[in-house]
């Protein structure tokens, strides 16, 4: 199997097949060109390496665990169930890989001050916790209905020392703190560093968080040899901006794997954030890729329960990956995430984050499908606790 | 042909500065923008800057933030601000810049655009997120009818990326003013003086300022270091804190203002 898909980096101008590319002001132009310069120098530096490596093993606690689901395979019958446990890394999420990352090449890049943006609060909690850590100045934006759905993430945010400033603008959710934290870094861009969360924005940011993300599927992959002495048949992880499904799917595409990205299909249609289901090429956050979007090429309000899942594009190397047909998108729908953040709590005792949860849903209506002996891999991406309030509240109105 | 070369000219054989105020179309509604328009025309600007809204506009603050975002609110699209182009077209000679972000323009088709916008009578083109390393398309679109796509500077932009950037671009060069957003400011930053210098240096285009420009002095400072001024934001806070029934007259005096300060001699 050889095709663009398994290119092993963007081309030079950042471009996966037609999609990624550097889409912003021209003032931010010579910061990604120096941040894309310290990465490309540093990716193969023992010592950075080395720094990297202890950290994310001493301080984030990695390898995380790979745990055999047999309650929830047994309850669904067909294929076996793997959870890649990335809940259990420190701060809850698999944010912390890039956010450790990143955080190195600010402080090895001499940027004293960090901003950020964060949807569900997982990014910035991760960015707040590395900037405490590091000993940097931290910023956080964050829309104001986010502020409001994911509280508990904002008061640990500010116990870590960082400032979260709420964007009350547009949609007042993760896109409109990107616009924010752009326009801070225009302002600000010869003294701050800009941890991006998402596989997606402007080159180099796809390629940098994949690369730091891709941990996850290199321990995976080792891991299902290790206990089952072979390849997954399918791997699963939902998607968005796509950081946690780029970093399982990577270490895996040049094996006869299947790899399905979970988008949230929100209450249906007319409601959804499923950006490669209902989605149309664009420019956003500077890169040309899918987006949700009107005719006029506005960009559209999104709605998904699972406040990391609701923002209105994708990244690029998912874009092409779809387009190549490496991997599979599908949706599940807010109803699907909760039925599975329950089933999962209670089988399994693992109450996912309802982002991941996703993920599980569609796993979940796969494993009947397939034969005893394959295997689906599920990237369990992150922790529930943040999502009690919104849990109880949706239970709640369903009666 | 490009209406933008001669302005410049004609603005040249007289020392003063190119005025290009900005309008964003579309606010407080179409028709009050169009009218606004004229008013700037008739207070003596030289070039129009015409705003297309978009729902994520990363380089502008507030003031245009809001501006455009009560246009999207009051209905305005791309297909509405090309009819109001056309209409401010049917009145005047000046040229008639279009500002806007790629994703409208993108979703329209930049062929489709291109033809559109020459079948308006608008001569050029800004699009702050689409830089010429990623803009072939566009400008191959563009050069077919006939339109300028204008090239943006900025005070970080290294010296040898200027004389490339310039290369890309046509009719002007935008040089942002300052390290941020779009927005009034009290002082134009320290540095702009050597920053348009080097601008000069590396092409022969002329200059436009923009970005900060709030106030005559502003524009009288500039002369001798560029080429033309565009304000944008001082202006829809005039336009803002005057009575309705004054706000076109007490923006446009502005504009006068700013025109008056252009005369360089």
């Amino acid at each position: 199997m050889t095709t663009a898909a398994q290119a092993p980096t963007p081309d030079a101008a950042g471009y996966f097949g037609p999609w990624g590319g550097r889409y912003v002001p021209e003032t931010l132009v010579p910061a990604l060109e120096e941040l894309e310069h310290a990465f490309m120098r540093l990716r193969d530096d023992q010592s950075f390496q080395g720094e990297l490596t202890r950290l994310l093993r001493h301080y984030a606690g990695r390898p995380t665990a790979l745990y055999e689901a047999r309650r929830l395979q047994a309850e669904l019958g067909g294929a076996r169930i793997w959870l890649k446990r990335e809940d259990l890394a420190h701060t809850g999420a698999h944010k912390i890989n890039n956010a450790l990352g990143q955080a190195l090449l600010a402080v090895r890049s001499g940027k004293r001050r960090v901003i950020a943006e964060t949807g569900a609060g997982q990014h910035g909690v991760a960015t707040a916790t590395v900037c405490a850590m590091f000993g940097l100045e931290c910023v956080v934006y964050m829309g104001e209905e986010d502020v409001h759905r994911q509280a508990l993430n904002v008061v640990r945010m500010r116990m870590l020392g960082a400032e979260v400033v709420p964007v009350t603008s547009g949609s007042q959710t993760l896109k409109d703190a990107i616009n924010e934290a752009l326009r801070d870094w225009v302002t600000h861009v010869e003294t701050t560093f800009y941890l991006f969360g998402s596989a997606t924005g402007p080159h180099p940011y796809p390629l940098i968080v994949r690369e730091f993300q891709k941990v996850i599927g290199i321990e995976a992959r080792a891991q299902m040899f290790e206990q089952t002495g072979n390849l997954p048949h399918t791997v699963v992880a939902c998607v968005n901006g796509g950081s946690n499904a780029i970093g399982i799917f990577h270490p895996f595409v040049d094996d006869p794997v299947g790899l399905v990205g979970v988008e949230a299909g929100g209450t249906g249609p007319a409601e959804t954030a499923a950006t490669l289901e209902a989605g149309s090429p664009g420019i956003l956050h500077g890169a040309i890729s899918y987006l949700l979007q009107d005719e006029d090429g506005q960009i559209a309000p999104t709605h998904s329960i699972a406040a990391g899942l609701d923002y209105p594009g994708v990244g690029p190397e998912h874009a092409h990956l779809r387009d190549s047909g490496r991997a599979a998108y599908v949706s599940v729908t807010d109803e699907q995430a909760l039925e599975a953040l329950q089933t999962l709590a209670r089988l399994e005792g693992i109450i996912p984050a309802l982002e991941s949860a996703h993920a599980v849903a569609h796993t979940m209506e796969l494993a009947p499908t397939l034969p005893a002996d394959a295997s689906i891999l599920v990237n369990l991406s992150g922790r529930g606790d943040k999502d009690m309030d919104t849990v109880v509240g949706a239970l709640g109105a369903m009666g | 042909m490009s209406r933008i070369p001669a302005a410049f000219r004609d603005a040249a054989a007289d020392s003063r500065l190119v005025i290009a105020p900005y309008v964003a179309l579309g606010y407080p509604d179409m028709p009050t923008s169009v009218a606004l328009a004229r008013a700037y025309l008739d207070s003596g600007a030289d070039m129009l800057e015409l705003g297309v809204p978009f729902s994520d506009p990363i380089a502008d603050g507030p003031t245009i933030q809001r501006a455009t975002q009560r246009a999207l609110a009051e209905g305005a699209t791309v297909a509405g601000c090309i009819e109001a182009a056309a209409a401010i077209r049917a009145s005047t000679g000046a040229p008639l810049v279009l500002m806007g972000y790629a994703n409208p323009f993108m979703k329209w088709g930049y062929e489709d655009l291109a033809r559109d916008l020459h079948g308006a009578g608008v001569d050029g083109l800004i699009v702050p997120d689409l830089l010429p390393d990623d803009n072939d398309d566009l400008a191959s679109a563009c050069n077919a009818h006939g339109l300028n796509v204008i090239s943006l500077l900025a005070p970080t932009t290294p010296s040898e990326r200027i004389g490339r950037v310039a290369e890309r671009g046509s009719g002007f060069l935008y040089c942002v003013s300052l390290t941020g957003v779009t927005g009034r400011r009290q002082d134009l930053q320290t540095g702009l003086t050597a920053f348009l210098q080097r601008v000069g240096e590396a092409s022969t285009l002329p200059r436009a300022v923009g970005f900060g420009v709030s106030t005559p002095a502003h524009v009288g400072a500039l002369c001798g270091q560029a080429e033309a001024a565009i304000m944008a934001s001082a202006l829809i806070d005039i336009f803002d804190a005057a009575p309705p029934s004054q706000a076109v007259s007490r923006a446009a005096a502005h504009v006068g203002a700013m025109v008056d300060a252009a005369r360089c001699r």
